[in-house]
């Protein structure tokens, strides 16, 4: 069984999504989390088989699908892969389960569709084949662009198209890009180890560069790739929101450390510095905007694209500390932003409001969201000892060998998120009431429930982040290894 | 016995703190107290046992686990307790654990009692860690750590605004100065493989000049930021919005010494740069003359004495930049003593006054409260530099110090001195002669504080009086014990100090330095004493004319004002306009301009979609004759 654990991770939820789809009425959430927390089993049983010191991908599983065209479906784990595979299972049931509380329109579709996106984002992860991996990048794209069509907010059809199409448009450039690679491999495969054999000129490199990177760089975002994003993630649903900025924006950070790196080093060589100043930027900018935006949804999701570009960063500074920073700091992300778009909920939920000059004095009527929200949002501005420090340090640490005014201007962060975080940390929970905050209480049930686990991991991996680090230290090496053999 | 249960001393403290934080609704007061008190207590009495060991047997490395590890990058989590270390143990569990249990009594009545104390003891783990790191990471914990503690603090009666607003300043402020820190790790890990003291500072005389004076400078911006020197500072004054046993915590036994631990831990770094020395000396000096000028003027018991702590570190840092270590460290300790003692002493008053801090609103509260008024005495006297008392002892060998580099130096820094004389007992006299000053209702409601606050200020007030003669000089026939007990850690850098410049003072310059500064520092006092108690002048109101530098003294000389006008707004106004311009109309306009031109481009395309057969079969033979003329041609 060990040995097909990694098609199963892919399979298990798409099951499920079959079965929730014709589940009606309530029952429906119930079914989705049962999926999603053996889905967790799983990962779990993974974990205590998973070999740290073997740098290559483990628990494959390869069967030829359309084999004229030399198609396989083929997955397979290394310690990149699992550490995101981790995190997906892991926030997919806290996703569903912060959900509970809330009442949706047809909630079979949806939990459908959040089992569905799973699938997706695993298959991403764990894809060994070209092919197969655009399969899963765009089936992950199709349920969160219903989540947020169907059960977003504000002008959501509008937001949603304009979603789709741009990174649609960006995906397309990436299977030109797969296409291509695959006419140049020696035997005529999708298979990864047959990219990383192509061995293309300098100038081909380049431009194909562009084609992944297009990709890659619209999902997570990068400036100036990233107005999409903050229409987004405010008018989608809470948990379209979660699951886009938890999981789905990794898919880009992974694609360009499996796909883009080691296949194409020269194009990096050429290209990489460029990428490496736009994401620093967005790291400034972002968090410059941060500083005023009365939303707090919309505050949150220019802080995520600070936090994104210092770990696009600290990949293309190409050193193991960046490498490692960006691979901790995106688990700690995923942790830290679902948290707090969750907390940005159930104020919501409440009353109604997001605007933070209406909101106010929460503090002294919710203590333990008070508590929960502070401990979240320190993991968020990266206090020491809490998870968010860790990558933050070593990607800094990263962009610092890279170049030192990179690492000044990049260190900002460390100033600005504390100062957008604080403001609206200061401006929601305390001070005087606001006028929609008159009548709030504190959370319960679910809501403490998720909340307490994600607090008890961002202090957990701040003191012991070795246990995450430990996973993909054997992967990244090699990798680094691979990029830097290539690049001579 | 320090291998075995040193790491209880900060882990103490921490259980403290989560007893009472899980359960601050339901544990009853008394034991929230207890547990808060006796945790601190516990790491006393650790410290103590810690402190002779070390004392007997040097310097011990205690290593918990590996906390982060990537590449040659290695992060242990590790003490180091050595005689600095030890010595800043026993003042932040000492202190710390007066303040706690004062604390019991000045919050008694606060409805957040519970959260109170645990904040307070996580206060007090923080800053263990910052003193027991082995390697700068784990300082930089610490350093962080108290950093949130005083936002939890300062902010703690977070319903006013402003007492919110004080509090992210502190911790904005502090990390604008955590930026400078961290970058200056990383250059310490690229230039010397390594971020622990024991690999680092062995190879310090290895790098160049240039680089040490770069890691140098970068760690002083972290210590400006913490240790709230010239330009970081205003944070300081700001953060006397949390309780005020808080205030004494931040301002004695924790936090802010945290910037001058820093230096003295990496003295040999500094040593071997003169420009850095040179660096912190003049920010130093200029800091202590400047908060001086502020405090002359300020009518908040609080904001005095807040800015005499500025003052104060400036006198610290001074010491640090002239090679004086072990005085510096001197004065971090005895300063421990006499503000802590100070702001308790505040404190008690504010408590009898129920919540005024304004002193024109005080005067003649000697009768009422006579314990608080003896002991705010000796404190007063300490900080003046009276002699025998402690504070003359450890700013007289700053002083001298300063002296041996440049006597101009020691002429500035006694002006100081005797600003210092002249505001604390401005204060005092302000508090505690005269008459009456207040409304009828607060005079009827003036009382001596409970015994858990005065006790803390009598063992403060003995620890101000005496605590001085650990470290008398020389030239007073004392022997230097403070001296000799942190030989071991400051022993490389004084002889590099040597024999670099000058030799020591005679005994009779000494004599007379001393001489000239008392003598000074009893006219101040003296000058304070006929302005305040024989003509009673009392400070004019908030709305009354004031000119020239007064008027700048009395608003700070708008320094909150300036980096408002200077920083805050204009990245305000930045944010907006990249929000508002470049986000939503030119970047994302671009975007919609692809996708409008797209379908701009789908209209006309669609017209050539005509449906008439005739039509495809001319556009065919076109594309034919093109592809033929193509090949034909290249």
């Amino acid at each position: 069984m060990i040995n097909y654990i990694t098609v199963l991770l892919v399979l298990f939820p798409l099951l499920g999504s079959v079965i929730v789809a014709f589940i009606r009425g309530e029952q429906a959430k119930n079914i989705a989390l049962g999926f999603s927390l053996i889905e967790l089993a799983m990962a779990i049983l993974a974990w205590t088989k998973f070999d740290y010191a073997n740098p290559d991908s483990q628990f494959i599983y390869n069967q030829p699908w359309i084999e004229s065209l030399g198609i396989h479906f083929k997955v397979g784990m290394d310690g990149i892969s699992f550490l995101l595979v981790l995190l997906t299972t892991v926030l997919v049931p806290l996703i569903i389960l912060s959900s509970f509380r809330k009442e949706f329109r047809k909630p079979h579709a949806l939990y459908a569709l959040i089992l569905f996106m799973q699938t997706g984002l695993v298959g991403v992860f764990t894809s060994l084949d070209a092919f197969l991996f655009y399969v899963a990048w765009e089936a992950a794209l199709i349920p969160i662009y219903f989540i947020s069509a169907i059960w977003g907010g504000e002008d959501r059809i509008r937001v949603t198209f304009k979603f789709f199409v741009y990174t649609m448009f960006g995906s397309l450039f990436m299977l030109i890009g797969i296409i291509y690679l695959f006419i140049q491999t020696p035997g005529h495969s999708f298979d990864i180890n047959q990219f990383y054999q192509v061995a293309l000129d300098k100038g081909t490199q380049s431009w194909l560069f562009w084609c992944f990177f297009l990709a890659f760089a619209i999902k997570m975002p990068i400036f100036p790739f990233h107005t999409w994003q903050p229409d987004t993630y405010t008018s989608a649903p809470t948990v379209g929101t979660m699951l886009l900025s938890g999981i789905m924006l990794k898919m880009g950070i992974y694609g360009v450390m499996r796909w883009l790196l080691p296949v194409l080093p020269l194009g990096l060589m050429q290209w990489g510095q460029t990428a490496l100043i736009l994401s620093i930027i967005g790291v400034v900018y972002a968090s410059i905007i941060a500083f005023t935006q009365k939303d707090i949804k919309r505050l949150i999701a220019y802080s995520s694209i600070a936090h994104v570009g210092l770990i696009s960063a600290g990949i293309f500074a190409l050193n193991v500390q960046g490498m490692q920073g960006a691979m901790i700091q995106m688990i700690s992300h995923g942790i830290n932003v679902v948290g707090l778009f969750f907390v940005v909920e159930i104020i919501f939920d409440r009353t109604k409001a997001r605007e933070s000059y209406l909101l106010g004095g929460i503090a002294s009527k919710a203590p333990v969201l008070a508590a929960t929200f502070l401990i979240i949002l320190l993991g968020a501005v990266a206090l020491p000892l809490t998870n968010g420090f860790v990558g933050e340090f070593l990607l800094l640490n990263s962009i610092y060998e890279y170049g030192v005014w990179y690492a000044i201007v990049a260190g900002l962060t460390i100033i600005f998120g504390a100062v957008y975080m604080l403001r609206m940390y200061g401006n929601v929970m305390f001070g005087k009431e606001g006028t929609a905050s008159a009548n709030f209480t504190d959370v319960i049930g679910a809501e403490k429930l998720v909340l307490y686990a994600i607090c008890a991991m961002v202090i957990f991996f701040g003191f012991k982040p070795q246990y995450l680090l430990h996973i993909s230290e054997a992967s990244v090496n090699n990798l680094l290894e691979i990029i830097k053999l290539k690049m001579q | 016995m320090t291998e075995q249960l040193a790491w209880l001393i900060p882990v103490l403290p921490l259980i403290g703190f989560l007893i009472n934080g899980l359960g601050y609704k339901k544990n009853p007061k008394g034991l929230v107290g207890l547990v808060g008190c006796a945790t601190v207590l516990g790491s006393f009495i650790l410290s103590i046992l810690v402190f002779f060991d070390i004392k007997a047997n040097g310097a011990k490395t205690i290593d918990l686990y590996e906390w982060i590890s990537v590449g040659t990058l290695k992060i242990p989590f590790s003490f180091l307790i050595d005689q600095l270390t030890s010595i800043m143990l026993l003042i932040i569990t000492g202190v710390g654990f007066l303040i706690h249990v004062y604390s019991t009594g000045y919050m008694h009545d606060d409805e957040g009692y519970g959260k109170y104390f645990a904040y307070l003891n996580l206060f007090v783990f923080f800053m263990l860690l910052l003193v027991l790191g082995s390697n700068y990471v784990i300082m930089f914990i610490g350093w962080e750590g108290v950093g949130l503690c005083s936002y939890l603090l300062i902010g703690f009666w977070f319903k006013k605004t402003e007492y919110a607003n004080a509090a992210k300043k502190a911790f904005v402020m502090n990390r604008i100065g955590d930026l400078g820190f961290l970058i200056g790790i990383f250059m310490l890990f690229s230039t010397f493989g390594s971020i622990s003291y024991a690999d680092i500072f062995p190879q310090a005389q290895t790098a160049s000049t240039a680089v040490l004076t770069t890691i140098t400078l970068l760690l002083f911006v972290g210590a400006m930021g913490k240790s709230a020197q010239l330009p970081l500072y205003t944070w300081l004054p700001d953060a006397m919005a949390g309780p005020t046993p808080v205030s004494a915590l931040i301002h004695a036994a924790t936090m802010v010494t945290a910037g001058i631990y820093m230096i003295a831990r990496s003295n040999i770094l500094y040593v071997l740069s003169p420009i850095s020395m040179a660096v912190v000396a003049g920010i130093g000096l200029a800091t202590a003359i400047f908060a001086a000028v502020i405090a002359l003027t300020q009518n908040d018991i609080k904001k005095v004495l807040a800015y005499s702590t500025v003052s104060q570190l400036g006198y610290m840092f001074l010491g640090l930049g002239v090679g004086a270590f072990t005085g510096a460290f001197f004065h971090v300790m005895t300063h421990a003593f006499f503000k802590a003692l100070l702001f308790l002493g505040a404190g008690s008053v504010i408590h009898a006054m129920g919540g005024e801090q304004d002193m024109r609103q005080m005067g003649g509260l000697k009768k009422h409260l006579p314990i608080t008024w003896f002991t705010m005495l000796m404190g007063t006297l300490a900080i003046a530099g009276i002699p025998p008392f402690s504070g003359f002892f450890s700013k007289d060998e700053i002083l001298a110090h300063a002296f041996e580099v440049s006597p101009t130096i020691w002429a500035i820094g006694v002006g100081g001195a005797l600003l210092t004389a002249f505001y604390m007992f401005r204060m005092f006299f302000l508090t505690f002669n005269g008459k009456f000053r207040g409304t009828e209702e607060q005079h009827h409601h003036l009382h001596e504080s409970p015994a858990s606050m005065t006790i803390p200020l009598i063992v403060l007030a003995v620890l101000s009086v005496f605590g001085g003669f650990v470290g008398v000089p020389e030239a007073l026939h004392g022997s230097h014990l403070l001296n000799e007990y942190l030989s071991p850690v400051f022993g490389q850098s004084t002889q590099i100090l040597n024999a670099a410049h000058h030799g020591h003072l005679s005994h009779e310059t000494e004599y007379a330095l001393m001489g000239a500064s008392v003598l000074g520092v009893l006219i101040s006092i003296f000058y304070a004493y006929t302005v305040y108690v024989r003509k009673e002048v009392v400070p004019a109101a908030e709305t009354a004319p004031r000119s020239g530098l007064e008027k700048a003294s009395y608003n700070k000389f708008y320094i909150d004002e300036i980096y408002n006008a200077v920083f805050t707004r204009p990245l305000d106004s930045l944010s907006q306009l990249f929000y508002r311009i470049l986000d939503k109309s030119i970047i994302d306009g671009v975007v919609n301009g692809f996708g409008q031109l797209t379908q701009w481009s789908a209209d006309k395309f669609r017209r050539i979609q005509t449906g008439y057969i005739g039509n495809y079969l001319f556009m065919m033979v076109v594309g034919i004759i093109l592809i033929l003329v193509f090949n034909f041609l290249f």
